[in-house]
């Protein structure tokens, strides 16, 4: 499937998250790397380094932002600062889509710098959703929002994590930054099908795939971004890409962050799911 | 419950101190027992109960701030010692909470908040607040922004009984009672070995860094923590560049700066010419002038009169 709406229409590969650990190594090897996400919160600052590094990136790359914090699901405006900055960054990098989370993590002005999962109600959805509309409609570039990994279910909650995804994505008319590692570690914590998720998510909305590592502990499942992917997340990128067909694709790994070669070798690993739907789509 | 409540209820428990155990407290916020606070949000699964899955937010929430603010104040974190920093960071973010999307700016209030919470600092106030004043300026400078540097055609045609220059944002004018540059300096020396080693090393970087605090004796300083080539410096600089600076930065034209610069100055007046022109030289070689902020008319802004 080329790209579609939500994407803007890109056709992007597997590309890798863009971590300061591995500046030196980009900037002078200079490898072939389909494209870099970046954290947009890392920036958005007025000058020096971060900067100086992202403008030579973008010389190079492709660039696709990425936010942990604009807290879509917090029922409260958006903060303008945060816009405003976010709209100097859009326009830096081009990013032809941008994503960031389905969860809230501010109240009253205060921020926690988590991502807390969402109560699956529909008020939540509706002002989720408005919200959602609000930023695109100030950033002007297409939205996707990603699934996250959580430890917890309210009570409150009137439908599961996949029809409230649904629900948000139809009523905001945005796309999907689909992280199958997020629904596995949820699948494990909350006793879900994963796969019930994937196949009940609409896959022409879907902008983006996320795959990473986890951590596992003794009674629930931790997403930690600092081991390489398990084949059981595999099996459900197989997944995601048979119904979603060739999506742009972007490995994970924030923590105990291994060589550059080693990363990108694990991100490529993504090519065996694409290339056999790319035969099986040609038989 | 509604979105707005539910949230507030949540945040209130996940934003809650930890124990000294690191664990969720027993009590939850506003009184009464969390265990009862939690079930009521939260459903409890096969494995865990509300206040354990709670708790896991809880947890998250304050090992992601206080290693944030650990990395960010090195140098405040060897004044005072690993112990109470963090039990003085815990106050911190207890009453400041961060009010920004992003960590960066989580130590913004704490110079101020440590001015009114002397306790925390009680023996070595003065130290402690050059510390943290210096470790917001690194911050500051690290990615504050740079305007066009001055050049030498935007003063062609300056009227030069009114000129004003102004100081590149990312430029930090600090005036300290210590020698706090070098003790952060050294700090983070000592975070650049490599822990491999052994925990002896360890134990001997920690009472090196505890003699450095100790020893350290007060000396008034003046310095400009900026940057070049996208690296933070700290630059000691003279009194009378201080105020010089200081003036320029409130927007006095370059006359009147000169004049402040130099009224309780030791510098024989015959000498002064020179210092300055050699200042000038230096900051301009370093790029601090920019061009001074222009209004909506395309006038420079002036310094405002009493």
């Amino acid at each position: 499937m080329p790209g579609n709406r939500f994407n803007g229409f890109t056709d992007y590969g597997i590309g890798i998250g863009l971590r300061a650990p591995h500046y030196d190594h980009i900037l002078s090897r200079k490898p072939v790397v389909d494209w870099f996400e970046i954290i947009s919160e890392n920036f958005m600052i007025d000058g020096g380094r971060p900067l100086h590094i992202l403008d030579q990136i973008l010389e190079q790359y492709k660039v696709v932002q990425h936010g942990v914090s604009m807290y879509f699901g917090s029922a409260e405006k958006p903060d303008r600062e945060h816009l405003r900055r976010l709209k100097q960054l859009v326009k830096r990098t081009n990013t032809p889509w941008l994503s960031d989370h389905l969860c809230w993590g501010s109240v009253d002005g205060r921020y926690t710098h988590d991502l807390l999962p969402m109560p699956y109600t529909f008020e939540a959805a509706r002002l989720t959703a408005q919200k959602i509309r609000e930023v695109r409609d100030f950033l002007e570039i297409p939205i996707a929002v990603e699934n996250v990994s959580s430890y917890a279910e309210y009570h409150v909650s009137e439908m599961t994590e996949w029809e409230f995804l649904n629900e948000v994505v139809e009523r905001a008319d945005c796309g999907i930054l689909l992280d199958v590692n997020n629904i596995y570690v949820s699948s494990r914590n909350h006793n879900f099908d994963p796969l019930t998720y994937i196949d009940s998510v609409p896959a022409d909305r879907v902008a983006q795939i996320h795959i990473a590592g986890h951590s596992k502990f003794q009674k629930y499942i931790l997403d930690t971004h600092d081991h390489p992917v398990i084949d059981p997340v595999w099996k459900l990128y197989d997944r995601a890409i048979q119904r979603a067909g060739h999506t742009a694709t972007l490995l994970e790994w924030d923590d105990s962050i291994p060589s550059f070669q080693e990363v990108h070798r694990e991100a490529l690993k993504a090519n065996r799911f694409l290339e056999s739907k790319s035969l099986a789509v040609a038989v | 419950m509604k979105l707005h409540a539910l949230q507030r209820a949540v945040a209130r428990a996940v934003m809650q101190p930890l124990t000294r155990s690191e664990r969720m407290q027993r009590k939850a916020p506003g009184g009464g027992r969390m265990s009862a606070y939690a079930a009521r949000f939260i459903k409890p699964n096969d494995r865990l109960t509300s206040f354990e899955r709670l708790e896991i937010y809880n947890r998250q929430y304050w090992f992601r701030v206080l290693a944030s603010l650990a990395e960010d104040y090195p140098g405040l974190r060897a004044v005072l010692g690993g112990r109470r920093f963090e039990a003085m960071c815990k106050a911190y973010l207890t009453e400041c909470p961060s009010r920004s999307f992003t960590l960066r700016n989580l130590g913004a209030q704490l110079a101020a908040w440590l001015r009114q919470n002397a306790r925390w600092i009680s023996d070595r106030r003065v130290l402690a607040l050059d510390m943290v004043h210096l470790e917001w300026a690194e911050i500051e400078a690290f990615d504050g922004e740079a305007k066009p540097p001055l050049r030498s055609e935007d003063l062609r045609d300056a009227d030069a009984a009114n000129l004003q220059l102004a100081i590149q944002p990312y430029v930090q004018l600090l005036d300290l009672h210590y020698p706090v540059d070098d003790l952060l300096l050294d700090v983070k020396h000592g975070d650049d070995i490599p822990d491999r080693a052994s925990n002896a090393v360890q134990e001997r970087r920690k009472h090196s860094r505890v003699r450095a605090v100790a020893k350290l004796e007060a000396a008034e300083i003046f310095l400009a923590v900026h940057r070049l080539d996208f690296s933070v410096y700290f630059r000691r600089i003279e009194p009378e560049e201080f105020a010089l600076l200081t003036a320029l930065r409130s927007g006095k034209t370059v006359e009147r700066a000169i004049d402040l610069a130099f009224r309780k100055s030791s510098v024989p007046a015959a000498d002064r010419a020179a210092f300055v022109q050699r200042s000038f030289q230096t900051w301009a070689a370093l790029g601090w002038f920019c061009r001074p902020e222009e209004n909506k008319r395309g006038e420079k802004v002036r310094e405002k009169r009493a």
